[in-house]
């Protein structure tokens, strides 16, 4: 129903960056200086300073989108320019530097600036994919709605639990305190499952990814009970088949939730680094000047 | 005994009076039908702050009242008692009042009989809790409050009833003690939905044991309860038993003395003199049962009924205010000159009562524009009600025609009644005089006359009928046609009328909005959604005999009706109609062949108006295909607004991806505004209900709004700066601040004001990366259906 950042008021920042990159080969076309291209020509000062203030710019954003109060358009416009004159950075720094690279400082401001250019293209393809498939997961349930479906789960085990001897208890209560959600982004987004249980009868506990091993357990259980109590471990598998359709649907939310947010983990440390070293690039040039 | 004055009630209001009293040195009583004075003040939070509004009005009385804690007021007014020595006697409730002056019989509830020459009304409006009406009630066991539910421990307590209050008094109890409830239904219908979810996880937990279907059949004391249940009698023994199954409103008591009320609606006051003086001559009623709902005015009261029962003749506190307010009036009279003026020369306000048009000048601003001097202009969302005293104003119809309106007539009342835009620009067209009143007040004055609410409610079908159908017919034949038209009002989900029906007439839509729905393929499907202002049924009426949709309220809903008869005479009459229903018709029908084709845009239309969209002005959605979860809107939305967001993100449904976040909706007729005792939440030219600062944290309004978007909340610490936080990462990160000092926190209530005060529009709109938060009105949504199909 809205417009992506791709598309924002009919790509007006493609545009603009198109044109840039167009009157930068244009120049550098038709500029003849006395050496190759290279960075110290007076068209190769005037392109590092263009992707100098280019790179300042869209480190800007960061503090833009911060500034709430900011009249300054809108962070959606900010920053579909900021991804169409990201990627037209790079097409200025190349012509920049004459297409001339060396085992030196300049060129590690360069591989910077290609790694957060690249983790950025990465981000904006997540962000086109990602949120979809975020709100078909959740079939218009809330995380915190399905959080709360889990418990009310856990609930009725428990008392499901209570009609069958002891050891359906402790099996339940292990089976709720040791399953988990995965606590670091990194966990979540390798969709690792870390639960585990403690079975009656053994002293130590035993993985239960996906809750296999507790259903497992259960399915014994209930193939050895008499018909009273077969029916009511039936109910309790039955609860846990659902929580474990539920665990699926909240991980699968936080592993999407977790890749929407990881790839910045990359894009701004990157960007820091890349400031440090074009620093450096921008002094040690004047220095050997 | 005999006294000369007794004053029943020790809220602010009586205790005020009773400490004049005393200063005078009457042979008085003060009663409460509670432990300690001021019960409605006890009642509160602890430590919550109480303000000391409206602060125009200057403070008269014997006892001290500024803003402060809860702790601090209830402690200097224990003083002032105390230092004055003030009559006072607790524990002891009215239930009658007989006799006249100046022999009046007062009854307690213990049967005891006190003689008075005059009463003091000034029982306030929370009423005094119901009891639970069987053998042992009383008994010191049996407690209607709760202050403290650590209070008790490893007890076994009986909780009867089956309201907010019951199951938070029992959930809080069960911490420590052994709870049961008794619930005389079935379920627990009344409760608020995270109430619902408390106790009936409670209840399956086995923390508390409940009892459905029961009633109490008596008391015994020392302690059981004797219930009965569906199965029969059980005899329970406990330690204690709370009733918590509501109050009786004071209405019935106040009336039963004689005293007679405006009208029957709930809202409406004792009808009373200006000097409080009710019907019942030496009958005098002050404070929020009179119609004053802030400390301060009740306070006041209580001091002027005494001066005035003493035959003495004072000015009202807010005489200085009314004087200010007329000051720049063409009068140069004194008050009641002017007030004098105002009735006379505005029919409308012949018969109202002195005080009730006094207090409602006093809420309203005179105006007096220049020539040309616009009022209002055309799509405004302004809903004040305004009186022409004197001089002309000129209204610019659609149509181009100038309608003028002289002294005596009013306008406005059609937004004021629908909810939506101003209809229309007035301009003065002479220098004139005229009266303003917020909403509440005409809504107040409403109730309570049924003859202002015809004469109004008649000129609202006038208009409609002229600006929407027939602008050229004769005021004349208008007046015949709002005669004869019916006002109909429905709840959400009636049906006004099903598809196949008869074709009886037409609705315009005064307020509300309804959803129009046909059956395609044996599946009912919305094809539309219709707002105040406009009309449906009108198909029905030029070509088929019968109804060729159905149409459902989406929310509350009033309809004029115009019965078929006499909408074929206006069509005989009037050349133009015709076509102009003709022209809707084909809108219509051009609008049910696209969704019949885009069956999903209809479901899509269908949810919105199941949230209670149907009443919006404009709504925050979020397009779920480009949301990233980053939550930048609420911190936007946060840092913008003292800290604390106003929306809630993730909360709300959704569906066909898209979501409706917790946050206001701008209703057309705000339900928050319903029950605000400064009147501190207005709505703005551009459409936006937002608090001002008067707000007093009573709370009312975040009970009172269905779709949960109010909080209380108290200012965060101050915002650091930006750069600051980047560069040094000192400071709370945004989004991050923390409550001020919870000793100087005072909380109000806050909630989405559209960022009327930010140049730049909606900061969670702005500040949302990706676009995927907008705001809309619900006009647009057919747009959004256009786009999904
Ligand atoms: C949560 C909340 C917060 C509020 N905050 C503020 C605020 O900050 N500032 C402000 O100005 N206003 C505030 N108000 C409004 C304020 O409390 C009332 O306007 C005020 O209490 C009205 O005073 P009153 O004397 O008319 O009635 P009440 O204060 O209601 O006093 C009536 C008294 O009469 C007693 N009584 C009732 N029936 C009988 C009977 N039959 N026999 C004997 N005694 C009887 C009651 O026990 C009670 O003590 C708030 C209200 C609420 C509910
Ligand atoms: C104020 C801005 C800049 C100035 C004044 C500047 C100046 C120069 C100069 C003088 C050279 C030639 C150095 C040499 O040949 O030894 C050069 C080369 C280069 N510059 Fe820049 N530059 C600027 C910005 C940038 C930016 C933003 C980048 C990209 C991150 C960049 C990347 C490079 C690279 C990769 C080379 C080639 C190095 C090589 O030949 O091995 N420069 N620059
Ligand atoms: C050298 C070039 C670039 C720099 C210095 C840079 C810098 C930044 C910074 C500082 C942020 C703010 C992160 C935050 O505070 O949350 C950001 C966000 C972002 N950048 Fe870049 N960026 C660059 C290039 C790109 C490119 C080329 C793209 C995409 C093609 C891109 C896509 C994004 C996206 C999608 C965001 C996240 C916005 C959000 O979720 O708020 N960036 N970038
Ligand atoms: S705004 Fe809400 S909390 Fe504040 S005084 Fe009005 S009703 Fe009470
Ligand atoms: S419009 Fe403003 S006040 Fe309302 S939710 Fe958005 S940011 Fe908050
Ligand atoms: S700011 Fe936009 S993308 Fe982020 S959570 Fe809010 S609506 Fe979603």
């Amino acid at each position: 129903m809205q417009t992506s950042i791709l598309a924002f008021r009919g790509r007006r920042y493609l545009w603009a960056a198109l044109a840039l990159i167009v009157i930068c080969i244009a120049a550098y076309w038709i500029d003849d200086p006395q050496e190759p291209p290279n960075g110290g020509t007076l068209l190769g000062y005037a392109l590092g300073t263009l992707g100098a203030l280019l790179i300042v710019w869209l480190t800007w954003f960061g503090i833009r989108k911060r500034n709430y109060t900011s009249t300054s358009g809108s962070v959606q416009g900010w920053l579909s320019a900021h991804v169409y004159f990201g990627v037209a950075l790079l097409v200025v720094v190349l012509l920049h530097a004459g297409f001339q690279f060396g085992w030196n400082v300049h060129t590690l401001a360069f591989v910077f600036m290609v790694l957060v250019i690249a983790s950025g293209l990465y981000g904006v393809a997540i962000y086109m994919r990602y949120p979809e498939r975020l709100s078909e997961n959740r079939g218009g349930a809330s995380r915190s709605e399905l959080l709360d479906q889990l418990e009310d789960i856990d609930r009725r085990s428990r008392r499901v639990a209570q009609k069958l001897p002891e050891p359906f208890q402790e099996f339940v209560t292990s089976g709720i305190r040791r399953t988990e959600l995965g606590s670091t982004l990194w966990q979540r987004l390798r969709n690792e499952d870390r639960s585990r249980i403690q079975l009656p009868g053994s002293a130590t506990t035993v993985a239960n990814q996906g809750q296999e091993a507790a259903m497992d357990w259960l399915a014994e259980q209930q193939s050895r009970a008499d018909a009273d109590s077969a029916t009511t471990i039936a109910e309790l598998s039955a609860l846990l088949r659902n929580k474990r359709k539920l665990l699926r649907q909240v991980r699968e939310d936080l592993r999407l939730q977790a890749g929407i947010e990881i790839w910045l983990y990359a894009h701004v440390p990157l960007t820091a680094a890349l400031l440090m070293a074009l620093l450096t690039h921008i002094v040690t040039v004047f220095l050997y000047w | 005994m005999k006294f000369e004055l007794v004053i029943v009630g020790a809220g602010p209001a009586g205790l005020s009076a009773a400490a004049h009293a005393e200063t005078l040195g009457l042979n008085y009583l003060l009663i409460e039908s509670s432990a300690a004075p001021a019960n409605t003040i006890q009642r509160y939070q602890k430590g919550k702050h109480v303000m000391a509004e409206p602060a125009v009005v200057p403070l008269r009385s014997d006892l001290r009242f500024a803003a402060g804690t809860r702790e601090a007021i209830l402690g200097s007014w224990q003083s002032g008692l105390d230092e004055l020595g003030v009559n006072i006697r607790y524990n002891t409730e009215a239930i009658a009042i007989s006799g006249s002056k100046p022999n009046f019989e007062l009854t307690l509830l213990d049967g005891e009989t006190l003689t008075a020459e005059s009463i003091v009304l000034a029982i306030g409006l929370q009423g005094n809790p119901r009891r639970i009406g069987v053998e042992g009630e009383t008994d010191r066991s049996v407690q209607y409050t709760l202050d403290d539910p650590d209070e008790y421990r490893d007890e076994t307590i009986a909780v009867v009833g089956a309201g907010d209050a019951a199951i938070e008094n029992a959930v809080a109890l069960a911490r420590n003690n052994t709870v049961i409830i008794i619930n005389r239904r079935d379920e627990f219908a009344r409760a608020k939905d995270g109430n619902l979810a408390l106790i009936t996880r409670a209840i399956e937990d086995e923390s508390i044991s409940c009892f459905y279907n029961t009633g109490v059949a008596s008391i015994e004391p020392a302690v059981a309860i004797n219930l009965n249940t569906e199965t029969g009698e059980t005899r329970i023994p406990c330690n204690r038993i709370i009733a918590r199954i509501g109050a009786i409103p004071p209405r019935k008591f106040v009336e039963s003395t004689g005293i007679r009320f405006l009208s029957d609606d709930p809202t409406t006051l004792p009808e009373l003199s200006s000097q409080y003086e009710s019907n019942v001559a030496g009958l005098y009623v002050i404070g929020a049962l009179g119609g004053y709902p802030l400390i301060k005015q009740a306070m006041n009261q209580g001091y002027e009924v005494v001066e005035f029962i003493k035959g003495n003749t004072i000015l009202p506190a807010d005489h200085n205010i009314l004087e200010e307010k007329f000051r720049h009036l063409p009068y140069g009279r004194d008050v009641d000159d002017t007030l004098a003026i105002i009735r006379n020369n505005i029919p409308l306000f012949e018969n109202v009562n002195g005080l009730v048009l006094r207090e409602l000048v006093l809420a309203s601003e005179l105006l007096t524009p220049a020539k040309s001097d616009v009022i209002f202009h055309k799509n405004d969302y302004t809903n004040t009600f305004i009186s022409v005293v004197e001089g002309e104003v000129e209204v610019e119809t659609d149509s181009g025609n100038l309608i003028t309106l002289g002294p005596g007539q009013f306008f406005g009342e059609m937004s004021l009644l629908s909810g939506r835009r101003r209809s229309a620009t007035v301009r003065a067209s002479g220098s004139c005089v005229l009266l303003e009143t917020p909403r509440r007040e005409i809504v107040k004055l409403m109730n309570s006359y049924q003859q202002v609410r015809k004469v109004i409610d008649r000129h609202f079908i006038v208009r409609t009928l002229r600006a929407g159908l027939v602008p050229d017919a004769p005021q004349s034949e208008l007046e015949v046609v709002a005669e004869t038209a019916e006002l109909l009002s429905f709840r959400a989900g009636d049906v006004l009328f099903r598809e196949g029906d008869e074709s009886n007439g037409l609705h315009l839509i005064r307020n509300g909005s309804v959803s129009v729905s046909r059956n395609i393929g044996g599946r009912s499907i919305v094809t539309t959604y219709v707002a105040a202002g406009n009309y449906v049924g009108e198909m029905g009426l030029v070509g088929e005999a019968k109804r060729s949709a159905t149409v459902t309220a989406t929310v509350a809903t009033e309809s004029v009706f115009l019965r078929a008869d006499i909408f074929q005479t206006m069509l005989s009459r009037n050349s133009g109609l015709r076509e102009r229903i003709q022209t809707k018709v084909k809108e219509r029908i051009s609008e049910n062949l696209r969704m019949e084709a885009a069956p999903d845009a209809g479901d899509l239309i269908s949810f919105l108006m199941q949230q209670g969209l149907g009443e919006a002005t404009d709504v925050l959605l979020i397009d779920e295909t480009l949301c990233i979860g980053c939550d930048n809107c609420e911190t936007a939305c946060a840092e913008t607004h003292d800290g604390t967001s106003r929306l809630k993100r993730a909360a709300g449904p959704s569906y066909a991806q898209v979501h409706v976040p917790t946050s206001c909706r701008h209703c057309e007729d705000p339900h928050c505004m319903k029950d605000c005792p400064p009147d501190a939440i207005r709505r703005a030219p551009n459409g936006e209900v937002y608090i001002e600062d008067s707000c007093i944290g009573c709370g009312n309004c975040e009970q009172n709004c269905p779709y949960g978007v109010i909080q209380m909340a108290s200012a965060k610490e101050e915002a650091p700066s930006l750069l600051n936080w980047v560069l040094t990462g000192t400071g709370a990160a945004p989004g991050q601040r923390q409550p001020a000092a919870a000793t100087t926190a005072i909380k109000k209530a806050v909630k989405c004001d559209m960022c009327k005060d930010l140049s730049g529009g909606p900061a969670c709109v702005r500040a949302c990366p990706t676009g995927a938060a907008i705001r809309m009105s619900p006009s647009d949504f057919v747009n959004l259906t256009k786009k999904a199909s």
